[in-house]
């Protein structure tokens, strides 16, 4: 398979322009870390960003970086952390998950918009994603958004390349607007609560004025003492405060212990990337977004069908749960349950033979799926770019 | 008056009697609005020089009745213009004498509130204060604040993609609505995303937020609402020019913090709302701040005087922390009146392109000699931490040509905008008002991919057609 990656972005409009002509399907790469994750794509040739590489703007005063999309994630959260700050959406890293190597690229970021814990106070990536230049499937350079925050200037094509995960086109570079980091980060833990009773007490910390930025349980199936994770960031003397009344607000839920430091650290990234999960490497993981009371319900509903295990994220919204490969790998059940209770669910991971046989994004109601359709034809004409890795057809 | 309408469609007008009769199968006779008087009020929106007389207005009361209006005019090609409260300040509610005006208004419900899942299912028709004031008794607001919140819709605010004061803070709409109910072109109705976070495939709740109106009507919202904090304290820095107040927003964002709002008045602008409002502002400095925190009554204290530290360099000639209740309310209250006591004392157009921060003396600057070369006078209010610059340019209709000079100046001043690295409209939205100005920000390539989009949902160019994209070199599909 012929690999093509460009070096500036002229290039790579080439390579689209004779791709297009031609009608060779092509697989849209970063640094390839998360190419396991959707439905195998049908590309004949690989186009990577990877080649399209640097920091192109930083104004810490201004809470803006741009970068080519090639630009390692970790190069971007190095320069952030040297001035103080940090990409609001706390991107997950989930090579461990996915078993894959290589050094993740903003681009893909920008292409996938999974986000951390954080996504509940500080929104998704798509929400810190403010501007974005890319190559469509005519070879044309399209630029949307720009380095302002505020800008409601023509149709928001920022959104639509947040989450195309590579179908719309090739991304080349992205603006981000960030935040300051924390001066202190501070975690309240709950032991010992069931699903219902830790979701309560993660949506009555959540709803408190304290502004909570990470709400997370771990359940006791999965082999420790249920733990039930509330996390708060601010100035130090601000964070004493929050933590003095948070702990008054969930007293009903028993005594909190309060973690700082690299273990706390080491929970949240674990949470983030959905390690409590990683193991056994078999089962395939499927994430679930919903409403945060409904989370509980949903999981159980699951697991009356399915040999499962599962924890929270996002005060309960966010439902990571891993099940047996066999059959659908849990699809039907799954999709049933997300319909239920309203939501969606991704097919995270499970071997490409599964990814090919179930749907792996939501399945849409048809006027939306007619969109989506158009929506392609309108950047991509010649349905060049990852055919058929989101939804077949698309 | 500089910019151009369409030709209104012959056959539509020749139809009107038609058309009339059959939008009313479709609505209750009082919800069809025909008389010329009745129509008058749908003539202008919040961008009131310019003034076009609808085909009729629609008040629906349901989403079904939308429907079937919608397929109507799809059916018999024609233009529909949605509507809320029309104070678009960008002519985006304005509609023509081929179009019908479709305002949802009247669909002003709660339709549901979950405290626990922090959301609240509304009609779009309802005002944006509306919303948090049924929310409030249980401490919750829904944070995107438009001065404009008394009278805008919902609808309005998802077409706009509105701000407001606190949007340093909280986001805009686009970072604040989870779902809508959308009614297509053709009449089907869809739900975009839900009580949920994050969209299944492409993200078109992103893109219907801030489409003014193009790819369908909105009739219902579900929100974010949030606990509001325990309280909040403003404080008020003058400043004797323009570059200190401008460095020390860079240097407070610069330390790491994030106030809730920081607002910019410009000399001019000062005096315009101390005579109206009297709050205390300060007349003898060139710039002024209005710096809010947000927490408890000590987190405030100890915020706000690590903002007084950070400032002194910049040798504020006033400095006053709000201390009770009453004084912040006069502070914000000088600020929030800035358009109406500016619409008193003379004629104004009010733009709105964004910056760059750093750029701000520059720019302020370049406003200043734009303005005046054109013979008028402009106040700056502005939303300082996010570089959205709302200048007024005052001038006095009953000058002739005045009002063309205010509309050139404003002209120039968002081609400066674009030209700093900012753009034409940071949250009033292009409308009519900029669709001409647009290929000074985009190129033929994207205007054409923006439009490309815009036609998967209407191809035909009937939903709110004669806005955003400049009227030559328009594509189908
Ligand atoms: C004094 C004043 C202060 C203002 N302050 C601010 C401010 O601080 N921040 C800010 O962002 N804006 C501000 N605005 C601008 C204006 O209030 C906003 O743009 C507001 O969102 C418009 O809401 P509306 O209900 O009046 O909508 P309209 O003016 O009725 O319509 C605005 C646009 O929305 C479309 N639309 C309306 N209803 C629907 C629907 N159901 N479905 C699809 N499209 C629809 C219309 O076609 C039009 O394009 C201000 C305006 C005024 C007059």
């Amino acid at each position: 398979m012929t690999a093509y990656r460009p070096g500036i972005e002229a290039e790579a409009c080439a390579v689209i322009a004779d791709a297009a002509a031609r009608g060779t399907p092509l697989c849209i790469a970063g640094g390839g870390t998360k190419a396991e994750i959707g439905r195998p794509a049908q590309g004949e040739a690989t186009l990577s960003a990877a080649g399209l590489d640097g920091i192109t703007l930083y104004e810490p005063a201004e809470l803006v970086i741009a970068a080519r999309a090639g630009t390692p994630l970790a190069e971007i959260e190095r320069t952030l952390a040297e001035k103080n700050q940090r990409l609001p959406f706390e991107p997950p890293d989930h090579r461990a998950l996915l078993g894959s190597a290589g050094e993740p690229t903003i681009g893909a970021v920008a292409a996938a918009n999974l986000s951390g814990p954080r996504r509940i106070q500080a929104g998704a990536v798509r929400d810190s994603l403010i501007g974005v230049r890319l190559v469509n499937g005519r070879g044309e350079v399209v630029r949307s958004g720009g380095r302002v925050m505020k800008n409601v200037t023509g149709l928001d094509l920022v959104k639509l390349m947040a989450g195309s995960w590579g179908t719309l086109g090739l991304i080349t570079e992205v603006t981000f607007k960030v935040l300051p980091e924390a001066e202190r980060v501070a975690t309240l833990l709950l032991p010992g609560l069931d699903d219902a009773r830790a979701i309560e007490a993660l949506c009555a910390a959540v709803a408190s004025p304290f502004e909570v930025t990470g709400a997370a349980h771990l359940p006791v199936a999965l082999g420790q003492e249920a733990r039930t994770l509330i996390r708060i960031e601010g100035f130090s003397f601000s964070v004493d405060y929050r933590l003095g009344e948070l702990r008054r607000l969930l007293r009903r839920f028993g005594a909190a212990e309060v973690l700082e430091g690299a273990v706390a650290d080491a929970l949240w990234c674990a949470v983030r990337d959905a390690m409590p999960l990683a193991e056994p490497r078999d089962k395939v993981l499927w994430r679930i977004s919903t409403a945060p009371k409904r989370g509980p319900a949903l999981a159980l509903s699951i697991a009356q069908r399915l040999e499962a295990r599962w924890f929270y994220d996002w005060s309960g919204g966010l439902v990571w749960l891993a099940t047996e490969p066999s059959g659908d790998a849990g699809a039907a059940v799954v999709r049933a349950a997300v319909k239920q209770a309203g939501g969606h669910a991704t097919l995270i991971r499970a071997p490409a033979e599964v990814r090919a046989a179930v749907e792996v994004f939501e399945p849409l109601p048809e006027p939306l799926m007619r969109v989506t359709r158009d929506i392609k034809a309108a950047f991509d004409p010649a349905r060049i770019f990852n055919p058929g890795r989101m939804y077949a057809g698309i | 008056m500089t910019i151009a309408f369409p030709t209104p469609d012959a056959t539509i007008l020749a139809r009107r009697e038609d058309i009339l009769r059959g939008l009313s199968r479709l609505v209750a006779p009082e919800a069809l609005i025909v008389s010329e008087d009745e129509r008058r009020a749908f003539e202008t929106d919040g961008l009131t020089a310019y003034r076009k007389l609808p085909l009729a207005v629609v008040l629906p009361s349901t989403t079904e009745e939308v429907a079937a209006v919608m397929r109507f005019c799809h059916e018999n090609r024609v233009k529909v213009v949605p509507r809320g409260a029309g104070t678009s300040l960008a002519g985006g509610a304005i509609a023509q004498e081929d179009a019908i005006i479709l305002c949802i208004a009247k669909m002003n419900r709660v339709l549901a509130v979950d405290f626990e899942n922090r959301t609240a299912r509304v009609e779009a028709g309802i005002t944006n204060l509306a919303i948090s004031q049924a929310v409030a008794h249980e401490g919750f607001f829904y944070a995107p604040d438009p001065s404009s919140q008394l009278a805008c819709t919902i609808a309005g605010n998802i077409a706009m993609n509105s701000g407001g004061a606190h949007c340093l803070k909280y986001g805009v709409t686009t970072n604040n609505l989870l779902g809508v109910t959308l009614v297509m072109n053709d009449g089907t109705v869809v739900e975009i995303g839900g009580e949920h976070l994050d969209s299944p495939g492409y993200d078109l709740l992103g893109l219907i937020c801030g489409s003014e109106g193009q790819l369908g009507v909105v009739t219902e919202a579900v929100v974010r609402i949030l606990r509001a904090a325990e309280g909040a304290r403003p404080a008020l820095m003058g400043f004797e020019t323009v570059e200190d107040a401008g460095a020390c927003v860079a240097a407070i964002i610069g330390a790491g913090i994030i106030p809730v709002a920081i607002e910019y008045m410009d000399r001019p602008a000062i005096n315009i709302c101390e005579a109206f409002a009297h709050a205390g502002y300060p007349l003898d400095v060139e710039a002024m701040l209005i710096i809010e925190v947000e927490g408890s009554d000590a987190e405030c204290e100890d915020m706000l005087r690590r903002i007084v530290e950070i400032a002194k360099p910049y040798r504020p000639k006033t400095l006053k922390v709000s201390q009770s209740e009453a004084e912040s309310a006069a502070i914000w209250k000088g600020r929030k009146s800035a358009f109406g006591a500016t619409g008193r004392i003379s004629d104004y157009i009010c733009m709105d392109g964004t910056i760059p921060t750093g750029q701000l003396p520059y720019v302020l600057k370049r406003i200043d000699e734009i303005v005046t070369a054109k013979g008028l006078r402009v106040a700056n209010v502005f939303h300082a931490g996010d570089g959205n610059l709302h200048p007024l340019i005052l001038f006095d209709i009953n000058k002739p040509g005045e009002m063309e000079k205010a509309e050139r100046a404003g002209e120039e001043i968002l081609k400066l905008c674009v030209e700093v690295g900012g753009c034409l409209t940071g949250e009033h939205g292009v409308g009519i008002e900029k669709r001409d100005l647009m290929r000074c920000q985009f190129t033929e390539a994207e205007l054409q991919q923006q439009m490309r989009v815009r036609a998967v949902f209407d191809p035909g160019w009937l939903l709110n057609p004669a806005k955003v994209f400049p009227l030559e070199g328009r594509v189908a599909a």
